[in-house]
């Protein structure tokens, strides 16, 4: 490795020695030659080079579409309603900026290239219009209108309140990691304290066991399931720094932040399994990437969402034990056991 | 204000003929530390900048070359990176904690040391006297002050690579908690400390330049240059300065309460905070969110300070090169003063996912993308001075074509960052990566390019190296849409930024191919730089010599000086300043100096 290290650095100290005496060398062929000749000249090539970096400019934008489209989030649905929105969004300023990108990015190249020096023209006088400058500050504010008025109307849908039927849902982010919390039937979270948290005694989030609320609470870690087609509030706390739960196909993302908690919902429309068709990947997973630098292992903080139908949903909330239980083994098998019976019953009916 | 004031005892007797024959004629002798080394010459002041700047974006680029090392090739080890970097790199392979260092290290250095600092230091020290016609600074002293504030706090960050825990390593913007808890992160123990000592520095730097920026260009402007006679150069860096003057300040107050928060015990910052392995913290009651609302107050301003003087320094290079004069002036200043004003009130578009109140956002939605008007007419008013032109592709000219290309396309995408709606599916992905890095990072670093290449002739009295310049725009050009452009595709895959692998992840794996092929297009874009040094410095002695007082056939007043000019620009008067700075082609003539009275018959006086 040490020997392809010093053969790279020689071929590069090479590579230099080369452009170096070249470049030396038309800079004595240009002074012989007489400075305005080599000016002209090199002129010339790079008006060329100009419009020649514009078309091969487009022929790239086109071919890394075509590498890279298929890649990214859009060519399939998103996972929530709000991302449906934003993908709406997405795609009319896409559209609006593309449109100014290939009109501006043409001019500017072509204007170079036909412009060029010529001994023989001379430029023309044009030191303002106010005609031309109203134009374009009236046309651009009003598009930036238009634009403002779409992202507002979207945004306040997509952060107003969530629907009272929401199943609300507490993540935790820690360093490097993510802590689910479920209320138990009394749809309450139980108060907790920071000071209280205790890993040892399995006591991830420093729930207070002296609120009878929090008996019931169920606390899981890395792996969340939520049913498709129920309204989903999240509440977003941190242990420790600034995490960030970023969801890409539900195309949404939070901050979580230590001592102020943080909401976000929305409502999944397919279910990991359907997901998994609809993208053509059966190794699909909901994952939750830390989008907030957080440390070290910032880049490994990885949490999975699994949506599944209602049906299961209610399955797996049954077998779920309380947090409490692994303090108290005698009191809550019971209590759990009877939930369990009630709602496998209830699915059968 | 008279011009007199400016006058140092000695400028007036300055010989021209060459700058060795200064020492018969002052009243001082000016020994070696005094012309170069404490010197009060705006133009060694420059100089040093400039120099200490590109030491900076070596090291700062360098450091990016490492990390894309890293993130092209995450399951390969590179036996030469732990002899060439020792502990850095174990086994050849850089470890998270130092990958984040260099991450975070990359960003801090480029943003202030080099495009700050290096950027505004170098071209407001250099233009400002020469293009209003004044004899140096209003506080020669200051500005040298200026220059050493800002070589301590490049020596405290230096050494901060140095320290047993690493240097601090929780991204530029350093938000607490976890910038400030040594606990959380090595890089947030002793390495965040000579951080912060290093960032004061650089703030009082920058005030004692901007505070002498502003003073000068308000008050020592020769005879006849009223304010709408400067070149949209002094413009654009006056309203950097003022961003910069009543911006930093803010930065500093913050710093000092993460400070207080890291030795002091309190708690402006921090609340609920548990670390495992450690145990909960004393802290309590404090904002995390509150770092942040300070830190982009000068952190979005920040990111004019660095754009403005590009937009300058190319309005003013394609006007000269075009052969025309800039199209809508009095529209390009006032579209300077709208971004400088707008710059202060859209902070909080770095915060949209921060849990900030929805109404707050849609507030900053509608501000943030008001900016996009003013820089549409700068755009537009560039692609009109081009129609009709006449132009010369000096290496400066195609540095400021390659500005308006990449100021436009990353321009464009900050549309799609500033609307909150888009900003929750793009916030902290690759497309912040390549929309930052094509509107403030190159295209600014075009913007000095285009300098470096326009004003060497005055810096030095040499040109640069025609061909090499050449290779160097057409290769970072390409490099530059091949580098950033494809990283939208990975934001638009949700691909979070500051991941050192992402192999593990199923969502976005599928780009390991374009990130080998981003690392591999970086390494040949920064040698490539690595020539623009060598050609700087081979060029500083051995350049083609600058044969006539204007080589560009300029009408601005830097022009009017001698080849090389000494302490005090000009060796006797001071030119009186009868029109703008853009009268080319009119009348039939070429390009009509700002010193030339206006003739009898000539149309449209200004």
């Amino acid at each position: 490795m040490t020997t392809t290290a010093i053969f790279l650095v020689a071929i590069l100290v090479l590579g230099f020695l080369i452009t170096f005496q070249i470049a030396k060398a038309s800079e004595y062929v240009s002074v012989l030659k007489g400075e305005k000749k080599s000016m002209e000249q090199s002129n010339r090539i790079n008006g060329f080079l100009m419009i020649v970096f514009l078309v091969v400019g487009l022929i790239g934008v086109w071919y890394c579409n075509e590498l890279f489209y298929k890649k990214t989030l859009l060519p399939f649905p998103s996972a929530s309603e709000h991302g449906e929105k934003i993908d709406l969004m997405l795609w009319i300023t896409i559209i609006i900026t593309g449109i100014v990108f290939f009109l501006t990015q043409i001019l500017l190249f072509w204007f170079a290239y036909k412009y060029q020096h010529n001994p023989k023209k001379k430029a023309f006088f044009f030191a303002h219009s106010t005609k031309l400058e109203i134009i374009w500050t009236t046309v651009p504010a009003i598009t930036l209108c238009i634009l403002v008025g779409f992202g507002i109307f979207y945004w306040f849908q997509i952060t107003g309140e969530a629907p009272d039927n929401a199943m609300r849902v507490e993540v935790t982010g820690k360093q490097f990691g993510w802590i689910f919390r479920y209320p138990g039937k009394d749809n309450t979270f139980g108060k907790k304290y920071f000071r209280n948290i205790d890993e040892q005694n399995s006591n991830e989030l420093g729930l207070i066991w002296e609120d009878p609320a929090s008996h019931d609470d169920v606390v899981l870690s890395q792996t969340m399931v939520v049913a498709k087609g129920t309204p989903l509030k999240l509440i977003i706390n941190s242990r420790d720094v600034i995490h960030d739960v970023g969801l890409p196909h539900f195309r949404l993302k939070m901050d979580a932040v230590p001592g102020t908690p943080t909401t976000l919902w929305f409502t999944p429309l397919y279910t990991t399994e359907e997901m998994k068709k609809i993208t053509g990947n059966p190794e699909f997973e909901y994952e939750i990437a830390c989008d907030q630098m957080c440390g070290n292992g910032h880049y490994s903080m990885k949490g999975i969402i699994k949506v599944v139908t209602q049906a299961d949903f209610v399955l797996w909330r049954a077998q779920q034990k309380a947090a409490y239980s692994a303090i108290t083994p005698k009191a809550e098998p019971a209590a759990a056991d009877t939930t369990a019976k009630a709602t496998a019953l209830l699915i059968r009916k | 204000m008279s011009h007199e004031a400016a006058l140092h005892g000695h400028s007036e007797v300055i010989s021209h003929d060459a700058h060795h024959d200064e020492h018969h004629v002052h009243h001082h002798k000016e020994t070696f530390i005094s012309k170069y080394v404490f010197s009060m010459d705006h133009k060694t002041i420059a100089k040093q900048f400039l120099i200490s700047g590109m030491i900076w974006a070596l090291i700062g680029g360098l450091m990016s070359v490492l990390f894309r090392l890293q993130l092209g090739y995450p399951d390969q080890s590179f036996p030469f990176l732990e002899d060439i970097l020792g502990r850095w790199a174990k086994g050849g392979r850089i470890s998270a904690e130092n990958y984040y260092a260099l991450v975070t290290m990359h960003g801090t250095v480029l943003v202030f040391f080099v495009l700050t600092g290096g950027l505004s230091g170098t071209f407001a020290n250099f233009l400002i006297p020469l293009q209003i016609g004044a004899r140096d600074m209003a506080s020669p002293f200051l500005n040298m002050l200026s220059y050493w504030f800002f070589f301590g706090a490049s020596i405290v960050m230096i050494s901060s690579l140095f320290v047993q825990t690493g240097p601090f390593s929780g991204g530029w913007t350093a938000y607490p908690p976890l910038s400030a808890l040594g606990e959380a992160s090595p890089g947030s123990k002793v390495g965040m400390d000579l951080w912060i000592t290093a960032m004061a520095l650089f703030v009082v730097s920058s005030l004692l330049g901007g505070l002498n920026y502003i003073s000068t260009v308000l008050n020592m402007r020769t005879k006849g240059m009223s304010m709408t006679r400067l070149p949209l150069t002094i413009w654009a860096l006056f309203f950097t300065a003022v961003l910069g003057v009543l911006s930093f300040p803010v930065l500093l107050s913050g710093f000092i309460l993460l400070l207080f928060d890291r030795h002091a015990g309190t708690s402006f910052y921090l609340s609920d905070i548990f670390i495992s392995g450690v145990g909960p913290m004393d802290h309590e009651g404090g904002s995390a969110i509150l770092f942040q609302h300070l830190f982009w107050f000068l952190g979005h301003p920040e990111v004019y300070i660095i754009l403005l003087p590009a937009m300058g320094m190319a309005s003013e290079i394609l006007s000269v090169n075009s052969r025309k004069p800039i199209f809508g002036y009095m529209a390009m200043v006032g579209s300077l003063f709208a971004i400088a004003i707008l710059a202060f009130l859209v902070w909080a578009h770095h915060m949209f996912v921060t849990g900030l109140n929805p109404f707050l956002g849609s507030v900053f939605v509608l501000l943030t993308l008001l900016i996009a008007v003013p820089s549409a007419i700068k755009v537009f008013n560039w692609l009109t001075t081009l129609w009709r032109a006449n132009i010369r592709f000096t290496p400066g000219m195609l540095f400021a074509l390659g500005f308006v290309s990449l100021f436009i396309s990353g321009g464009l995408t900050g549309i799609f960052l500033g609307n909150s709606t888009l900003d929750i599916t793009l916030h902290d992905t690759y497309f912040v990566i390549a929309h930052f890095h094509i509107v403030m990072g190159v295209s600014a670093f075009f913007g000095m390019f285009a300098g470096i290449y326009h004003w060497y002739p005055k810096m030095y009295g040499r040109y640069l190296n025609n061909t090499m310049a050449y290779i160097h725009f057409w290769v970072t050009l390409a490099g530059a849409y091949l580098i950033f452009w494809p990283m939208h595709y990975e934001g638009l895959a949700g691909m979070p930024r500051r991941y050192m692998d992402y192999s593990n992840w199923e969502s976005f794996k599928q780009f390991a191919e374009l990130n080998k092929f981003i690392s591999t297009v970086a390494m040949i874009v920064f040698a490539v730089q690595i020539l623009f040094v060598f050609n700087f410095f081979y060029s500083i002695w051995k350049g083609r010599k600058v044969t006539t007082q204007n080589p560009w056939e300029s009408n601005t007043l830097e022009w009017t000086t001698p080849i090389r000019p000494g302490h005090g620009n000009w060796p006797g008067e001071i030119p009186e300043v009868h029109r703008w700075a853009y009268d080319y082609s009119k009348d039939g003539r070429d390009f009509i100096p700002q010193n030339e009275p206006i003739g009898p018959d000539e149309t449209t006086p200004h």
